[in-house]
């Protein structure tokens, strides 16, 4: 019984990672009805931009915030530079040019990084909550800023007029061009808040999982899977998701003998393929209502 | 929203399921000029070449039945990779443990990936476009750990994968064996094209072709929407696990790192590269895959995955929709001005 | 003496190669890929893809030979290195061994890297009889003379590694309770097997196996699972995240077992420090090179050299990365083996005068660590030594340890 309430306690602090991914995957679905493959990469090289500048001096908070501002610059920046361009090719053309962005993060942070893990502080220190737990300090500051971002997202959208106009652009670009709504930027901007989430994400990952070139692969895999399982249009329900994947995960590898342990992921795929089943949107996500 | 998603799939509508703008002609000359080329090419070039070759033939193979799946009936598949594993992997256990001969385990590998994708089709059904992308590449991720796992190893040899033999060239012709295998594919790939070209212009095939444009018109119509939609999950599997188990004799192993989601993403962009709802194009991705790897190393070795990202991203700005699409254009501008 | 020997023993392999293959002896003076004044020598290194991590090797090999052939090359040949990218995937390192072997005609393949991507080419390279020289894995499957005589190995292998360990439990920790991290492949599996072979009947001492996918994102649920089945002495068959992570997970959590980490993930700098230092105190491992980043060696001639290497040749090269220092070393020691064999490079006799190293020293391999081979023998290195960290530095303790060769 106690190695189940740790494992469920583990799966927690593991499922937090898998929430703060799925958030940002979300809020960029959210923006431009796309899933960016390249979405971990990114957050990878912003966290490893948030390093270099610790290691050149700079105070946690001031690289922390400085490197969100770089990320949502560089998000803003993709878009208008990369994808503008290519705005009326094929929806699959936008699909390689993620897993191209994604080839060229992954390399070019190999390249300037190297491959060797390295340490990247936690604001909160890495002390177990209370004694023998397997949930740690930062684990749990993790879930606070996890759920501070959901609120305020949820406020944004809600209540500003750029929410509401980002929202408007998503749904119907044609309608809210013509109420004088900028679609082109507000994509932009979606791409640029996307970013950011995800240096959100990459610095309070990076902790945990040590930061190294591919210390995203598969988290982004366990983020959409969370975010999946959840339902891609509710930002809360991919947090949610995130927590269910990471417990499943474990008392999957804990309990179900003989293939458990090797085939964690395998099992924890095949629940959201079953979730899917059930409902075709996730948990909590918002069915489609097909129109002609 | 949901006009959103139509607006994002219109696109995908735009592409004809037959390219029409070219003149008949033209098309047979480039493929008559292909096919020659096809033929000469191996008595020429070295040995290793005449393998990439097969290699851009088995993408192809592979990439055209993803075509079926993608281009003519608006399915997404990240999750190609599995079906050519299930290929490979079943002509590599029947020849090295049951010591079936190799040609007798191509049928059998059709048939199993037939089965294997017809089944996976019916979640499918369920599954908006966005949701079975992501399905099927979590099938992606998960092939390798399922073929090492321990109760299958027996017969997948676990993580040490399985030797398979090369076939002798039969009848004593005069080819070597990778030109024979070359051939062989080239053979195989030819008439998988031809089946696809007849499939996609019967009756079935404007099914198919309705379900990707307008599916509840197609209902109306009377189109048993989930019965095609899984069949041609089973028929596309079935191209894939042929290109499978002709890459376990060409490459001569199998193993589950053969077989990661790197691999389900290459077919994925080769897909994209040659141009969704182009059978021709299938060998264009095929060439892409094989070719352009190899050339961006050559530029770094150190930054090789980013010069690689950049040609896509360059190549995608200059051919939006892959290279059938380019053709097309081109055509239909060179038609318009002779006009 | 020796040099008669050398060429004795070169005259029989090449005698053997010719009955075998049955050719005409055209190419015995020089294989090819070789000519007055150039070496051909291939490479195949995943540069992209999940596995670019070891594309440091190829890279510290290539600076190797630039260095080597700027000081006048080997017998007044250069080397000309040619390295591909595999990228990790069997069917791509088929491509690129074909492409040098057929198109390059190199002398040889050198140090490709990867259990299945080497398993790929093996048939094919010993059907050519292209040496598939010091592969970069250590399984055991790669010192095989008598069934495959042109592959050879480089490493200690795993199995012998996890043997090691056990004969340093047994000897020490009768009575523990041994929990096993170990990465699901063929390197943790034959790691844990030696492992369990040197318990011989004592493998009940066992008590826990957890083991990881490298997709896993942590390994934490593992450790939890490790600790509720009470053992008290963990060893982690992990590569440096998933060790750096164990190490640091243990440590945090204020379970106090004792710890074995074993060698692929021993770097001072690349797992202990971001592990921290206080964690690591008191982990065990064997070691066969010196660690760049370990302060035992800051003041040691060896050291200095490699140093300067760096500094010249790859600047852009990471210190702290223990691939730096296995790629100088492994090229030293094919230089060795071209050097030994002057002016005879032909493919028989580069075999054979890989299979006749005789106490050859690599400076950055720890003291008292030789490479032997011999016809029968395709381990080149087999020697290991426990060491201790000691919350700064790795110290050893104990004799060189012989691991036997294969089963």
């Amino acid at each position: 019984m106690e190695l189940f309430i740790h494992q469920v306690l583990a799966g927690l602090a593991t499922g937090g990672i898998y929430a703060c991914i799925a958030l940002a995957i979300v809020m960029i679905y959210q923006a431009i009805h796309h899933l960016n493959l390249a979405q971990g990469e990114m957050a990878m090289f912003s966290t490893f931009v948030a390093w270099q500048l610790i290691e050149w001096g700079m105070p946690y908070w001031a690289a922390f915030v400085l490197t969100l501002v770089l990320s949502f610059a560089a998000g803003v920046a993709i878009e208008r530079i990369v994808f503008r361009p290519l705005h009326n090719a094929p929806v699959l053309s936008h699909i390689v040019v993620f897993i191209a962005l994604f080839s060229i993060f992954n390399s070019a942070a190999g390249f300037i990084w190297d491959f060797t893990i390295k340490s990247f502080p936690s604001p909160f220190g890495s002390q177990p909550l209370f004694e023998g737990a397997p949930v740690s300090a930062h684990d749990t500051g993790m879930f606070g800023v996890t759920f501070v971002l959901l609120i305020l997202l949820f406020l944004f959208f809600r209540f500003t007029r750029v929410g509401l106009a980002m929202r408007a652009a998503a749904v119907n670009p044609e309608s809210a061009r013509l109420v004088g709504i900028r679609v082109g930027w507000m994509v932009a901007l979606g791409w640029g808040m996307a970013a950011a989430i995800g240096a959100v994400a990459g610095m309070l990952i990076a902790p945990v999982v040590f930061l190294e070139p591919n210390m995203m692969l598969s988290i982004l895999l366990y983020g959409f899977a969370g975010a999946v399982v959840g339902g891609l249009t509710s930002p809360a329900g991919a947090v949610v998701g995130g927590f269910i994947v990471g417990v499943v995960e474990n008392l999957a590898g804990s309990f179900i003998p003989y293939i458990g342990q090797e085939l964690k992921l395998t099992i924890a795929l095949a629940l959201i393929v079953a979730v899917l089943m059930v409902r075709p949107s996730g948990l909590f996500g918002s069915r489609l209502v097909s129109r002609v | 929203m949901p006009s959103t998603l139509a607006a994002r799939f219109k696109s995908l509508r735009q592409i004809p399921a037959k390219p029409r703008e070219v003149p008949l002609s033209w098309s047979r000359i480039a493929l008559i000029a292909g096919l020659v080329l096809a033929v000469t090419l191996p008595f020429v070039v070295k040995n290793f070449v005449i393998f990439q070759l097969t290699m851009v033939l088995i993408y192809a193979i592979a990439i055209l039945g993803l075509n079926m799946l993608t281009g003519f009936n608006g399915q997404f598949s990240l999750g190609h990779s599995a079906f050519y594993a299930i290929g490979a992997y079943t002509t590599a256990i029947l020849m090295e443990i049951y010591g079936f001969d190799f040609y007798l385990t191509i049928p059998v590998a059709a048939l199993i990936c037939f089965a294997f994708g017809f089944l996976f089709g019916l979640p499918a059904l369920r599954l908006e476009a966005i949701y079975l992308a992501l399905a099927t590449f979590a099938l992606a991720a998960a092939t390798p750990q399922i073929l090492k796992s321990t109760p299958l190893s027996p017969w997948t040899g676990g993580v040490q994968g399985i030797y398979v033999l090369k076939p002798d060239p039969p009848f004593g012709l005069p080819v070597n064996s990778d030109q024979w295998l070359y051939f062989l594919t080239l053979g195989i790939g030819l008439v998988l094209a031809v089946i696809a070209r007849n499939l996609i212009d019967s009756r079935s095939g404007r099914a198919i072709i309705a379900i990707r444009d307008n599916p509840i018109a197609a209902r109306a119509m009377g189109v048993d929407i989930a019965l095609y939609k899984t069949l041609v999950f089973g028929v596309s599997a079935l191209y894939a696990g042929i290109a499978g188990s002709l890459s376990a004799v060409v490459v001569q192993f199998v193993a589950p790192d053969s077989f990661t989601f790197v691999l389900a993403i290459a077919l994925f962009v080769g897909l994209v590269i040659g141009g969704v709802g182009s059978i021709p194009g299938a060998v264009i991705g095929g060439l892409f895959l094989v070719f352009v790897p190899n050339f961006a190393e050559e530029i770094s070795k150190g930054l090789a995955g980013a010069v690689y990202g950049a040609i896509l991203i360059l190549v995608i700005y200059a051919m939006p929709s892959g290279a059938a699409g380019l053709v097309r254009m081109l055509v239909a501008k060179l038609a318009g001005r002779s006009r | 003496m020796r040099l008669a020997r050398t060429a004795l023993l070169g005259a029989v392999a090449l005698g053997l190669g010719i009955a075998v293959s049955g050719v005409v002896p055209a190419m015995a003076e020089n294989g090819p890929g070789v000519t007055d004044t150039e070496i051909k020598i291939g490479h195949i290194g995943p540069y992209s893809g999940p596995a670019s991590a070891y594309g440091t090797i190829g890279k510290t090999i290539g600076a190797y030979f630039d260095k080597v052939n700027a000081e006048g090359g080997i017998n007044g040949r250069k080397i000309n290195f040619i390295s591909y990218d595999d990228g990790y995937s069997p069917p791509k390192t088929v491509e690129q061994a074909r492409k040098l072997v057929e198109s390059d005609e190199v002398l040889l393949i050198f140090q490709s890297l990867g259990t299945a991507t080497n398993t790929a080419i093996q048939k094919y390279m010993n059907a050519k009889k292209v040496p598939q020289l010091f592969v970069a894995t250590g399984a055991t499957k790669w010192g095989m003379p008598e069934k495959y005589h042109w592959t050879m190995g480089w490493q200690p292998n795993y199995q012998s590694e996890g043997r090691i360990y056990a004969a340093y439990i047994l000897q020490n920790y009768p009575d523990a309770k041994i929990g096993v991290l170990y990465q699901n492949d063929d390197y943790g599996k034959d790691l844990l097997g030696g492992l369990k072979e040197g318990l011989g009947d004592k493998t009940g001492m066992i008590v826990a196996e957890a083991p990881y996918e490298t997709s896993d994102p942590t390994i934490d649920s593992q450790i939890v699972n490790l600790k509720a089945s009470g053992a008290d002495l963990v060893i982690d068959i992990a590569t440096p995240k998933f060790a750096a992570q164990a190490i640091r997970k243990i440590g945090e959590t204020g379970w106090n077992p004792v710890q074995i980490v074993n060698n692929v993930s021993q770097s001072v700098g690349g797992v202990l420090k971001p592990a921290g230092f206080e964690n690591a105190k008191g982990v065990l491992s064997t070691g066969y090179l010196k660690d760049p980043t370990d302060p035992n060696w800051k003041d040691d001639q060896s050291f200095k050299d490699w140093s300067a290497f760096m500094d010249e040749y790859y600047p852009d090269g990471d210190r702290s990365s223990s691939f730096t220092v296995y790629g100088y070393s492994v090229a030293q020691t094919l230089e060795q083996v071209l050097r030994q064999a002057g002016d005879d490079l032909s493919r028989e006799n580069v075999m054979a005068q890989a299979a006749n190293l005789k106490d050859f020293v690599m400076p950055m391999a720890l003291p008292g660590i030789v490479v032997n081979t011999s016809p029968t023998d395709y381990f080149p290195i087999q020697q290991m030594q426990m060491m201790r960290f000691n919350g700064e530095r790795w110290e050893m303790f104990g004799p060189v340890i012989e691991g036997s060769g294969g089963n």
